[in-house]
């Protein structure tokens, strides 16, 4: 008892790396999506939890499942696995070599995970199966692996960041969505009061926190990452942009300090649907306002405000590429029947129903033709995603920098509800922190 | 280990008396099968304990001489050897994850303190309270229990909700029904976080130890308490006298049990903060998940996992010699 106590995270792991000795002597010639796919044969799907529960993803997606085994005669097993555990199964899958034949990858991950070597590299014969590269929006084929290298992986759900807003608020008090922060401030000062407050955020996930730090970093001039991709935390445009962050909170004073405890991922969300904050900076989530119990009509999509007065070179960006990618792993034995489904997958029929069921984007741009898509809202994500988004960084030390910087991030936003002040140097020692960290565990 | 203890065979058993003698009917190798048989009726357990503890822990311990990181978990015999920097970085108290390791190391012994004391304090208090006969007696004792009969979750998170800033039930006694503060304060973030996480751990860890000790003190004969009651020996004095001493055996145990779970706490402030607890709150189990799992640094998490297997070995080693010595002094 005592010591199976001692290392109570890593038991799993290890056990799955103990297995991994002799489990991942699998055949590492065998080529890509090269091969004719057997019909009768079976390949096993982990599907990331796009819907709003596990039950209601196999509703979503069963059907489309049967649709292909019809096509085909090949079998999928699916399995939806939430967001908590996907990155430890996949983990898991990686150092052991028993995985899923295909599986949904969050695209920030995409790096890091190709780093592994776990995933089928994504070449001309996989390409010219879905159609070719033209067929995708560029900007979320960007986020499908490190610059230079064969993807490992093709996107299949995309989202960006957009500002919601309630419609009625806004009309009430004769207000516009704001273009830049600054008029960010203004607006949401007006809109806080009576138990009413101007933005929601989800302070405490770090997910959230990196997002939008990488976000304002951006606009204000930082690179985040240096060109051989050594971390760059502390950069002026960095401290900056992280600072104009928390400072929705600290200064402006438009953001409820409780929201520095939100962190199961649908506070922030549920304080927007139920008119407790006239604001949002949230992905394409109409579905889930509704569900929560918003009005179709109230709901209003802007992009996000974007600085002023930007310094010099600072591209015109205000959101990250958001979205879910499709890979095949590498000890699959099923590969042929795995690229078959990867095409199957990102046909412009399946996106259409696929990305109308879950309310994120097609990510080719064939399937934009449904009227679905053509809505005001959406054609504002659209915009925002083929415009003005960027990638998360695609270095391998993505997610340590996610952790690192996201995880600073809380804690800015924690000292800010605890009333600390939120200065320059405070901001740039948080930072420093994360990069050392960083740094050390190089 | 200490959940499989290996009995030894009993000597006296050996001995062949004259009906086994007879029963042995091979007569060239009765003497060697009947060494070999209890070797043998323990392989099944050795080879257990063996895959399910020792190799797990030896395969830790040769990862934390890795440098493991994400480009070699999928063959990651094949990672390339760091020696002792995983060590290094983790005992650099003047590197920032040396010193996060340490500061999270300091919160998690007085956490550690605190738990087991408070815990130990009401577990006893509880049993000694049980001990008399009374109406309800029966439903209480069972309610006392409720905690550690509950899903660590669900009990867990619903601790969360409590202490949340606006919402939860804590501000809305101690600010809306009793105003003793005007300000709501948060529970969740800051340096408060670590009370309510001492909190929400000793609900979830005392019933425990109010059930080891209650058992202990049925154990102590009814007599001794009336001798002692008839010699004008009070209820503190039996307290001192009688049920603490008596039920020192099982108290060594308790305290021991209490203290490595408690200095092992991983679902508490996992499920009270989610992946990275406030630093007041950093406990060092998930200080070493985020630095294994969230970071993909399964080196550096394995060399602290492999220090604080060591803390425990010695901290334990330390206590039984402890309470050997002391069992002899008083014997």
């Amino acid at each position: 008892m005592r010591v199976r106590r001692v290392v109570p995270a890593l038991a799993l792991t290890l056990s799955a790396f103990a297995l991994a000795a002799c489990g991942s002597s699998g055949d590492e010639s065998e080529s890509g999506a090269s091969g004719t796919p057997k019909p009768g044969s079976t390949i096993t799907y982990w599907a990331s939890n796009q819907g709003t529960s596990i039950e209601h993803d196999k509703q979503v997606l069963q059907p489309e499942l049967d649709k292909f085994t019809q096509k085909t005669g090949i079998k999928v097993d699916l399995e939806v696995v939430p967001w908590s555990d996907l990155l430890n199964r996949i983990l898991a899958a990686t150092s052991s070599g028993k995985g899923p034949d295909v599986l949904n990858i969050g695209n920030t991950w995409s790096a890091s995970l190709q780093a592994t070597g776990a995933f089928v590299p994504v070449d001309d014969g996989l390409l010219a199966k879905v159609g070719g590269k033209d067929r995708f929006l560029p900007t979320p084929y960007a986020a499908t692996g490190a610059e230079g290298k064969p993807p490992v992986g093709l996107p299949i759900y995309s989202a960006g960041y957009g500002l919601y807003y309630n419609k009625k608020m806004f009309a009430a008090a004769g207000l516009k969505p704001p273009a830049t922060w600054e008029e960010m401030a203004e607006t949401g000062k007006k809109l806080t009061g009576d138990g009413r407050w101007g933005l929601a955020l989800e302070g405490a996930s770090y997910t959230e926190g990196v997002h939008n730090a990488y976000i304002l970093a951006k606009q204000y001039g930082a690179d985040v990452f240096t060109k051989d991709g050594k971390p760059d935390f502390t950069s002026p445009g960095m401290v900056q942009g992280v600072k104009r962050y928390v400072e929705l909170m600290s200064k402006d004073k438009i953001v409820n300090p409780s929201n520095a405890e939100y962190g199961q991922g649908t506070q922030a969300l549920k304080d927007f649907a139920t008119g407790k904050s006239a604001m949002l900076m949230w992905q394409a989530s109409q579905g889930s306002l509704v569900s929560n119990g918003m009005n179709p009509d109230d709901i209003g999509v802007a992009p996000v405000p974007f600085p002023a007065a930007p310094p010099a070179g600072a591209p015109h960006v205000n959101s990250m590429v958001g979205g879910i990618n499709i890979s095949v792993f590498k000890d699959s034995d099923n590969k042929a029947g795995a690229a078959e489904f990867v095409a199957f997958m990102t046909s412009a029929e399946e996106q259409t129903i696929l990305n109308k069921a879950y309310g994120s984007l097609p990510s080719v741009k064939d399937a934009y033709g449904d009227p679905a898509f053509q809505t005001e809202n959406v054609k504002v994500f659209q915009k925002i995603l083929a415009e003005t988004a960027t990638p998360m960084p695609q270095v391998a030390a993505e997610s340590q920098f996610e952790t690192l910087v996201g995880t600073a991030v809380k804690d800015l936003i924690a000292d800010a509800a605890s009333g600390k002040a939120v200065t320059d140097e405070s901001v740039k020692s948080r930072l420093k922190e994360a990069q050392d960290k960083m740094a050390a565990a190089g | 280990m200490a959940s499989t203890t290996i009995p030894e065979a009993p000597a006296e058993n050996g001995t062949p008396g004259p009906g086994r003698a007879r029963r042995a009917r091979p007569r060239g190798r009765p003497k060697l099968s009947r060494a070999a048989l209890p070797y043998i009726l323990l392989a099944p357990a050795i080879l257990l304990e063996l895959l399910v503890h020792i190799i797990p822990m030896i395969v830790g311990i040769v990862m934390s001489f890795l440098k493991l990181t994400q480009f070699h978990i999928r063959h990651w015999t094949s990672a390339p050897g760091a020696g002792f920097d995983n060590y290094r970085l983790a005992v650099d108290f003047d590197g920032p994850i040396g010193r996060q390791l340490l500061d999270s190391f300091w919160v998690t012994v007085m956490f550690t303190v605190l738990v087991v004391g408070i815990s130990w304090f009401l577990g006893m208090a509880g049993a000694i309270l049980m001990q008399g006969a009374f109406r309800g007696r029966g439903i209480l004792r069972a309610l006392f229990l409720v905690p550690y009969a509950l899903p660590v979750y669900t009990g867990v998170i619903t601790f969360g909700f409590m202490f949340q800033r606006d919402t939860g039930l804590v501000n809305h006694v101690l600010v809306d029904q009793l105003h003793l503060m005007s300000d709501r304060p948060f529970w969740l973030i800051g340096g408060n976080s670590f009370w309510a996480m001492v909190v929400t751990a000793v609900w979830r860890t005392w019933p425990f130890a109010f059930l080891c000790l209650m058992a202990a003190l049925q154990n102590i004969p009814r007599d001794v308490y009336e001798a002692a009651a008839l010699d004008g020996a009070g209820v503190w004095q039996q307290i001192r006298r009688i049920t603490l001493p008596m039920a020192a055996p099982v108290n060594r145990v308790v305290v021991l049990v209490l203290f490595l779970w408690t200095f092992n706490d991983f679902n508490t402030p996992y499920v009270l903060f989610g992946k990275s607890a406030p630093e007041e709150a950093d406990l060092i189990s998930i200080h070493i998940y985020q630095n294994s799992f969230v970071t993909w640094n399964f080196g550096t998490g394995s060399a602290m996992s492999v220090l604080l297997l060591l803390f425990l070995m010695a901290v334990t080693a330390v206590y039984l010699a402890f309470v050997r010595r002391k069992e002899k002094s008083d014997a």
